[in-house]
């Protein structure tokens, strides 16, 4: 198969990105170093393109109670031009997704997919919208998306809009121009910090590189690629689709269960077993999703083993990286309910063959000062 | 970043300096250096210790994965980097000087499998 690009693959090229192979997409994964990119989106700002994510629109009348039945959230509740994070299950509460559903209009929302899962979003909203008076539509052709994520952001995107960013609050979005061009403005990001997503037209893309670029030049923005995105999302505590979160894994597992709605109306796929799921998180959950911090320099990947002090097997870790903010590997890991206290002793990773000491902590590793 | 004429290079991508009193030295290439991404930790092996070559002696971890560090000779470790200890970061901005990693004693010919610069630059555009 060979992969997409996204319409700013030859502004990636003239910057001498390296680029990636992620879920069938061309991307950067760095345009130069990835520490000083995450550096840069801490303390200044940083440009992504996020072409890859998958939108999906939602209209009609029903278009609120067929995501209601569709998701775990209460999408009919959402106020017009604000978001939500939440996620789409199976029939046995596993998670096929994490999204952030924006209603752009009274019967119009807009479900954003993670690019790898798209497709399957796509299938179960169209099958399971089947009787709602209400329409689903792929619109991943129709939008290239940018992020300016940092300190910095609205600064850089205030000189480019009229629209009111003091107004937009986070997980709130709403249409207006930036450099003259249509744009769905989100304040929504995967990163820490405060930032925006900008939904555009693909032959767009390509000028709002240049004027935010332009704009951000005396505020510090660089150009961002995958790599620092996730040690971005890490440090905040973000789970990742794949990684913290898979069709084996319920919201409550992932101690997420908050999106899970279950005063709505009408029944939802999955309701019956995620109901099970969260009395057993209340009562005697078998792992939990933790943070861990490394004493030492070897960093903890995803797939190593989690052991306790006599070195039997306790958990898994399921992201992991150094963390530049801190200055220590981080990891997230699932583990036995049993070790997953902060300050838990004695837990270690085994990390190719030598067990080197992690301390339990609570997520996130790192939170933003408002 | 262009691969010095002077040097040697190994198919793991570590370079091998000229000998000198029977010691040479060992970094990895800036071609590799730019497929690990910043490196944030490198353990190599201990003066005295005995490396061989195309074995696994250290490891190099970056933001996005752990790599075995390979010697490309085979030898004794008579001087390592501490300077690449402490700031592992040189191996990204000066892989063939400053980010080198350590100096052993050969034991025995050189392995023949060693290319020079213009090989090893037509090696990773293979």
């Amino acid at each position: 198969m060979t992969s997409r690009t996204t319409a700013l693959d030859a502004v990636h090229r003239a910057l001498g990105a390296t680029m990636t192979d992620f879920a069938g997409w061309q991307m950067p994964l760095r345009y130069g170093s990835e520490r000083a990119e995450h550096q840069a989106v801490r303390t200044a700002a940083g440009l992504f393109d996020l072409s890859h994510m998958g939108e999906i629109a939602v209209t009609g009348a029903q278009a609120g109670p067929l995501l209601d039945h569709a998701l775990v959230g209460k999408l009919s509740a959402l106020a017009v031009g604000r978001a939500r994070y939440t996620m789409i299950c199976d029939a046995e509460g596993g998670i096929l997704d994490d999204l952030i559903v924006y209603r752009t209009a009274e019967e119009e929302y807009l479900v954003v997919a993670n690019a790898a899962n798209a497709q399957v979003v796509l299938d179960a909203l169209t099958e399971r919208g089947t009787g709602f008076d209400a329409r689903v539509r792929d619109d991943r052709d129709a939008y290239a998306l940018l992020a300016v994520q940092g300190p910095n952001a609205p600064l850089i995107l205030g000189a480019l809009t009229d629209a009111d960013l003091a107004g937009l609050k986070y997980y709130a979005g709403l249409p207006g121009t930036v450099a003259g061009r249509p744009a769905l403005i989100a304040r929504t990001g995967y990163t820490g910090e405060d930032g925006f997503e900008l939904f555009v037209a693909p032959q767009d893309a390509e000028p709002l590189w240049q004027a935010l670029t332009e704009a951000g030049a005396a505020h510090g923005l660089v150009p961002c690629g995958l790599s620092c995105r996730d040690t971005l999302r890490l440090e905040a505590g973000m789970p990742l689709y794949g990684n913290e979160l898979t069709t084996a894994t319920t919201p409550f597992d992932a101690g997420l269960g908050r999106v899970v709605k279950f005063d709505k109306d009408g029944d939802f796929v999955g309701r019956a077993p995620l109901a099970a799921a969260a009395e057993r998180a209340a009562q005697e959950p078998p792992r939990r999703l933790v943070g861990l911090v490394g004493a030492g320099r070897r960093v903890a990947r995803a797939g190593y083993p989690v052991v306790d002090a006599a070195g039997t097997v306790i958990g898994e870790v399921t992201s992991g990286a150094p963390s530049p903010t801190l200055g220590t590997p981080i990891a997230m890991a699932y583990v036995d309910a049993a070790h997953a206290e902060p300050g838990t002793e004695g837990v270690a990773v085994d990390i190719r063959g030598s067990r080197e000491p992690f301390s339990v902590v609570a997520l996130p590793f790192y939170r933003r000062e408002k | 970043m262009s691969n010095p004429v002077e040097l040697r290079y190994s198919k793991e991508h570590e370079w091998l300096s000229a000998v000198q009193d029977g010691v040479a030295t060992v970094g990895i290439t800036a071609y590799a250096a730019d497929a690990l991404g910043d490196v944030v930790y490198v353990q190599l092996p201990e003066v005295g210790d005995t490396v061989s070559a195309g074995e696994t002696c250290g490891e190099l971890e970056s933001t996005k994965s752990v790599s075995d560090l390979y010697s490309p000779v085979t030898g004794e470790v008579t001087e390592v980097n501490a300077a690449v200890v402490e700031e592992p970061a040189l191996v990204n901005s000066e892989p063939f000087e400053g980010g080198w990693l350590f100096k052993v004693r050969i034991d025995g010919e050189l392995p023949g499998d060693l290319l020079d610069a213009d090989g090893y630059t037509a090696f990773t555009q293979g």
